[in-house]
């Protein structure tokens, strides 16, 4: 298939669409208008498929649950502000161990904040978000073309680990436009996860329900997410590394930035710096074991995040005490340019006797 | 920036943090005359503005509170009203306006609009309807008359408009009125009206959104919406509210259509407390 110039909020419905997404409740929020258009204008006129303006981003993740229960891929998505609301619902989906799929293209906190690029929202991504002992998937793309192929990859997990999957992307990859292709097409037949409520018809009547009041119950069920969990993080955790070979210092950035680290070191690099990359994709799980492997090689790292030192903390929980950590974060929606990133990377360099 | 005379007795300019101006909003948009009514509503009233705050929460309408010279309030998207809720019963000698814009107030906050007119809390609100998201692109309205085209309903809106003053009346507010942008004197009347009103005042205002909503719907300038105003509306005070139902191309009913006394909930707060304090008769 041709690559087609998009941006990423409408790369992101496109790849839905072709994922078998049966729903779509949005509610509009700067910057992701481009995906609840997207889904109502190309969504809407698939056979069997539905989209719905919600009054509020909390009707519209309750929406979701709905269409999950009765085995239908459902989206929805939000920024920053908005995925606050979503937090009670997807511990709900969470604790009835269903599906769904949930972007938030986030934008500078606290508060209503900014409408710019920022990643603040680390921690509430990948510490669970709302109440209670659990996770949801987090991919972290840096590309429109990542962007499409991770909303597939990110229906694919729902179902499969029977989760909620979060896309934590931002401003920027949501209003950018690259070429993008689509690897597959939308389904002809519209999937329907098995064992969903579909009416009792041959098999005994079901209830989906979160309250237990039974404690050891309880435990039970959170020891059964958690055994799923070590499961997920076994097999599908993901990352990339980039010119990490001979590197004396590995930047460890996500998203929008690792691809601004890129450039800066590329820059670096031309300066004769070894430098290389370390990009987590799934946030979490986090690549804990791809950082114990930099380790071994490498012992100066710097951490970089447009946040005040979020996901800091997981590369030092990685590291055990090992090697240095620095750090260089811009909040607020601040997105600095590949020149101040190199000219950080390189004082760093300097400082630790690297050259 | 000239500053208008300091003298000029009907002048708004002493109530703008003119510091901020200019303002965001679109030419021919409704907001401004809609601000321009209440400001000079205030002084009309011979309320005290330094005991009256306005809060707003998100969207176009939203950035009132950011441009008014009085102790002002913007907030949470949606929860404009349960702030002012906790504002006004805090300090009770604030007068509180809430003013807002039809998501923010009816859509994300259509819960806490209808609890406070339920519980008829003395606070004003005014509600700039224009059917439309205009801030983040022309997404559709919960007052978006059915089939109208917006950004998220590129097909025809497929959904059921709320008629506002049939909503707040059956709510319990004291006083509804609804006017357009073109209503201009008896906009700002009813402004008064609504601030010097004991209980929950809700003052609808529809209004242009050139740029968004009136480009997908035949009203590219904001001059054709106000000339399609003058043609479709009825003055008819006291209309009942079932009959103000906004549609594509209906009439627009405007005027003061509920105007009762009700105790207002500071009212029975205090009743209640008086009750609590007597000695048990047990």
């Amino acid at each position: 298939m041709p690559k087609v110039l998009m941006d990423g909020n409408s790369a992101i419905g496109e790849a839905a669409i072709r994922a078998g997404c049966q729903c779509y409740f949005g509610y509009p929020i700067t910057p992701q208008n481009e995906l609840i258009e997207y889904m109502a204008t190309h969504l809407s006129r698939r056979k069997g498929c539905v989209f719905v303006q919600a009054e509020s981003e909390l009707a519209a993740i309750n929406m979701v649950y709905g269409a999950s229960v009765v085995g239908a891929r459902a989206m929805t998505s939000s920024s920053s502000p908005g995925i606050s609301l979503k937090q009670e619902g997807i511990s709900y989906l969470a604790a009835c161990e269903l599906p769904a799929v949930i972007v938030n293209m986030s934008r500078g906190g606290p508060g209503l904040g900014s409408i710019a690029a920022a990643q603040s929202d680390y921690f509430q991504a990948t510490r669970g978000g709302g109440h209670g002992d659990y996770r949801t998937i987090v991919l972290a793309p840096s590309s429109v073309q990542e962007l499409a192929d991770l909303t597939i990859r990110a229906f694919d997990l729902a179902d499969k680990y029977k989760i909620p999957v979060i896309i934590l992307g931002d401003g920027v990859l949501g209003q950018m436009m690259e070429p993008v292709e689509f690897k597959q097409e939308a389904p002809a037949v519209l999937p329907v996860r098995e064992g969903s409520l579909r009416g009792a018809k041959g098999r005994p009547s079901k209830i989906i329900k979160t309250f237990t009041s039974n404690p050891a119950e309880l435990e039970e069920i959170n020891w059964s997410l958690f055994r799923r969990y070590g499961l997920i993080k076994k097999q599908e955790t993901t990352f990339e590394t980039f010119m990490i070979d001979d590197a004396k210092l590995v930047v460890v950035a996500f998203g929008i930035a690792a691809r601004i680290a890129k450039g800066a070191i590329r820059n670096v690099r031309a300066e004769g710096l070894k430098v290389g990359l370390l990009r987590p994709i799934t946030l979490w799980p986090f690549p804990d074991e791809a950082v114990k492997e930099v380790v071994k090689n490498v012992n100066h790292f710097l951490v970089f995040e447009m946040n005040m030192g979020q996901m800091l903390e997981d590369v030092q929980l990685s590291l055990e005490g090992k090697g240095e950590v620095s750090f260089y974060g811009r909040p607020g929606g601040v997105i600095p340019t590949p020149s101040e990133v190199s000219r950080v990377i390189s004082r760093l360099y300097y400082q630790k006797g690297l050259k | 920036m000239n500053n208008p005379p300091e003298n000029d007795q009907l002048s708004i300019a002493k109530y703008l943090r003119q510091d901020r101006l200019p303002h965001i909003w679109c030419a021919a948009c409704g907001i401004g005359p809609a601000l321009n009514c209440f400001l000079r509503a205030i002084d009309k009233s011979g309320l005290n503005p330094d005991k009256m705050s306005v809060v707003s929460g998100i969207g176009c309408s939203g950035r009132v509170a950011g441009y008014v010279k009085l102790d002002s309030f913007h907030t949470t998207h949606g929860r404009a009203i349960p702030f002012a809720t906790g504002l006004r019963l805090a300090n009770p000698e604030l007068k509180a306006v809430v003013f807002s814009g039809d998501g923010d107030l009816v859509a994300i906050g259509g819960n806490h609009l209808i609890h406070a007119a339920r519980r008829n809390i003395d606070m004003t609100v005014i509600c700039i309807n224009n059917f439309n998201y205009g801030m983040t692109g022309g997404q559709v309205g919960p007052t978006a008359p059915y089939d109208v085209r917006t950004s998220t309903t590129p097909y025809g809106n497929f959904e059921s408009a709320f008629n506002l003053p049939l909503l707040l009346f059956a709510s319990g507010a004291s006083y509804i009125a609804r006017w357009t942008v073109v209503h201009l004197h008896q906009l700002e009347n009813t402004i008064v009206e609504a601030l010097l009103k004991p209980g929950f005042s809700f003052v609808e205002v529809i209004s242009p959104c050139p740029a968004v909503y009136g480009r997908m719907n035949k009203e590219p300038d904001g001059l054709d919406s106000l000339k399609n105003y003058v043609k479709r509306s009825i003055i008819k005070n006291g209309a009942d509210p079932r009959e103000t139902e906004i549609t594509q191309n209906g009439p627009i009913v405007v005027g003061k259509f509920v105007d009762i006394i009700r105790p207002t909930l500071q009212e029975n707060l205090a009743k209640v407390a008086a009750k609590a304090k007597k000695p048990s008769t047990k």
